[in-house]
C-alpha cells in the first residue's frame, strides 16, 4: 500500500508538474518557495486530500504549516486520519 | 541610521511613495501622445470609465494628451453595477468636457450566459441561492495577523438579509470566475468597437497593484493598446487624481470590484491589506529595504511585513500567465 507521501508526490507530479519523471523535489521542499504550487494548486491539493483520504479540510487548516511540502501535507493527513498510511 | 559598515542607509518612510506629480503627469502625457499618434497611428483615445479612481485619472491624462475633442469616455454598466458608478462617471466626463457613450452590456451578458453560469455554480455551494439573493467572493482578509493562503470564500445574502459564508470548492471557484469574466471581456469588445469606429486607441486603466498582482481579466480589462498607469501604485494614482482635479467624490470613494451582486472592496476581494500598507511594503521590498526598516516606517511588526512581501511574491507568480505574451511555435510570437 502506498504511503501518504508517495500518493501526494504522484498526484503533484502528474497533475500539477506534468512531470514524466516523478516528483523531482525532496519531501521537505517548500511548495510555495520553490514555485511548485501556487494559490490555485492549493485548492487542488485540498480537493485531492479530501477525495483521496476522506479527510475534511477546515478553513483554518489551509495554512503553510499543513500545505507547504510533501512532508507537511502527509503529516497533516495523518493527524486528521490516524489510520492513514 | 547606518549599516554594519557605518554607511548611512537611505531614508525610507511613508513619504517614499510621493511623486513629483507635475513631472510624472508630463511624462505620461508625452508617452500617450507618442504611443497613440506615432506608434499606433491612431487619432485619439477611448477610455472605459467606471467612476473609479483609476479610469478617472486615465481620462484626465488623456484629456491633457489629446484634448477633450479626441477622447471618448465609454460607460459600460450592467444589471449588477452600482448606480453610483454611472453617476460619478458622467460627473467626471462633464468636468473634463469629454463626450460619453453609455453601452449597457446586460443583454450581452445574458446572451453569453454570464449570470446563469455563475449562479449555477453558486447554487451548488448554497442550494438555497437563487433570484433575489446577492453574493460575493473574497480572500481571507487577515494577512497581517495570520499566515493564511489565498483561498476564496463565497458569501451569499438571502433576500431577508441572512449571510452565509463557505470556502469555495475548486470547480465552483473556476466556474464562478470564468463566468464573471464575461463582464470584463464584453466591456473590452465594446471598447474596441468604439475605438475602431473612430480610429482611436483603447487606453487601459490598470494600476501597478492590479497589473503586477494579476487583479485583471486576460483580454478583459487587461485588453488595451496602452496602459499609462500600470507602473503606479494605487496610492500614487490618488496623488495624480488630486493633481488632475478628479472630483472629490471619486477620490473619496472606496475602490470596489463592482463585479459581484453584493458589494465588496478591492482590499477584501483580492489585496488583503489596505493600499497604504501594501504599497509601502512593496516599494520597500523592491528597493531592497529590510523588512525591519519597513516595519518601523509603518508601525508594524517585521513578521507582518514579511507576510505581505510573501503574499506579493505568491500573487505575482500565480498570475504570471496573465501577463505573458501569446506563445508561438519555433520561437515566433503567436
Amino acid at each position: 500500500m502506498q504511503s501518504a507521501e508517495e500518493m501526494i508526490r504522484t498526484y503533484i507530479a502528474q497533475n500539477i508538474l506534468f512531470s514524466g519523471n516523478g516528483y523531482p523535489y525532496s519531501d521537505d521542499a517548500s511548495f510555495l518557495d520553490e514555485g511548485i504550487i501556487d494559490s490555485m494548486n492549493v485548492l487542488e491539493l485540498v480537493m485531492f486530500v479530501e477525495e483521496t483520504f476522506g479527510v475534511t479540510v477546515q478553513d483554518q487548516d489551509i495554512v503553510p504549516d499543513n500545505f507547504d511540502s510533501v512532508s507537511k501535507l502527509a503529516a497533516f493527513v495523518r493527524r486528521k486520519l490516524p489510520v492513514a498510511a | 541610521m547606518n549599516d554594519a559598515k557605518g554607511q548611512a542607509l537611505p531614508d525610507f518612510g511613508k513619504n517614499a511613495l510621493e511623486l513629483d506629480v507635475a513631472t510624472e503627469t508630463g511624462r505620461i502625457v508625452d508617452g500617450l501622445r507618442q504611443a497613440v499618434h506615432h506608434t499606433l497611428h491612431r487619432q485619439g483615445a477611448v477610455v472605459g470609465i467606471s467612476g473609479g479612481i483609476d479610469s478617472s485619472v486615465v481620462l484626465g491624462l488623456c484629456v491633457r494628451a489629446f484634448g477633450p475633442e479626441r477622447v471618448v469616455g465609454i460607460l459600460l454598466p450592467e444589471g449588477e453595477s452600482s448606480p453610483e458608478s454611472v453617476t460619478l462617471a458622467h460627473q467626471l466626463a462633464e468636468q473634463y468636457g469629454v463626450p460619453t457613450v453609455t453601452e449597457d452590456i446586460s443583454a450581452a451578458l445574458v446572451g453569453s450566459g454570464c449570470y446563469r453560469r455563475r449562479d449555477e455554480a453558486m447554487a451548488r455551494v448554497f442550494p438555497d441561492y437563487g433570484p433575489g439573493w446577492k453574493a460575493k467572493i473574497a480572500l481571507p482578509g487577515n494577512l497581517l495577523d495570520q499566515d493564511t493562503l489565498n483561498v476564496f470564500v463565497l458569501t451569499v445574502f438571502s433576500p431577508s438579509g441572512q449571510e452565509f459564508t463557505k470556502r469555495l470548492p475548486l470547480r465552483e471557484y473556476y466556474q464562478i470566475v470564468a463566468a464573471s469574466n464575461f463582464k470584463q471581456r464584453t466591456r473590452m469588445a465594446m471598447l474596441y468597437y468604439h475605438a475602431e469606429l473612430r480610429n482611436y486607441a483603447v487606453v487601459g486603466t490598470a494600476n501597478k497593484n492590479e497589473h503586477d498582482l494579476g487583479f485583471f481579466v486576460k483580454y478583459g480589462d487587461g485588453g488595451a493598446d496602452i496602459q499609462p498607469i500600470a507602473h503606479l501604485f494605487k496610492t500614487q494614482v490618488y496623488q495624480l487624481a488630486r493633481y488632475l482635479g478628479v472630483p472629490e467624490e471619486i477620490q473619496e470613494r472606496t475602490p470596489t470590484t463592482d463585479t459581484y451582486s453584493a458589494g465588496s472592496t478591492q482590499a477584501e476581494f483580492f489585496f488583503r491589506v489596505p493600499f497604504e500598507i501594501l504599497d509601502l511594503v512593496w516599494l520597500g521590498s523592491e528597493r531592497g529595504v529590510s523588512s525591519t526598516r519597513i516595519a518601523e516606517a509603518l508601525s508594524l511588526s517585521t513578521e507582518q511585513v514579511e507576510r505581505v512581501v510573501v503574499d506579493i511574491t505568491r500573487k505575482q507568480r500565480t498570475t504570471a500567465y496573465l501577463r505573458m505574451r501569446v506563445i508561438g511555435m519555433d520561437g515566433a510570437p503567436g
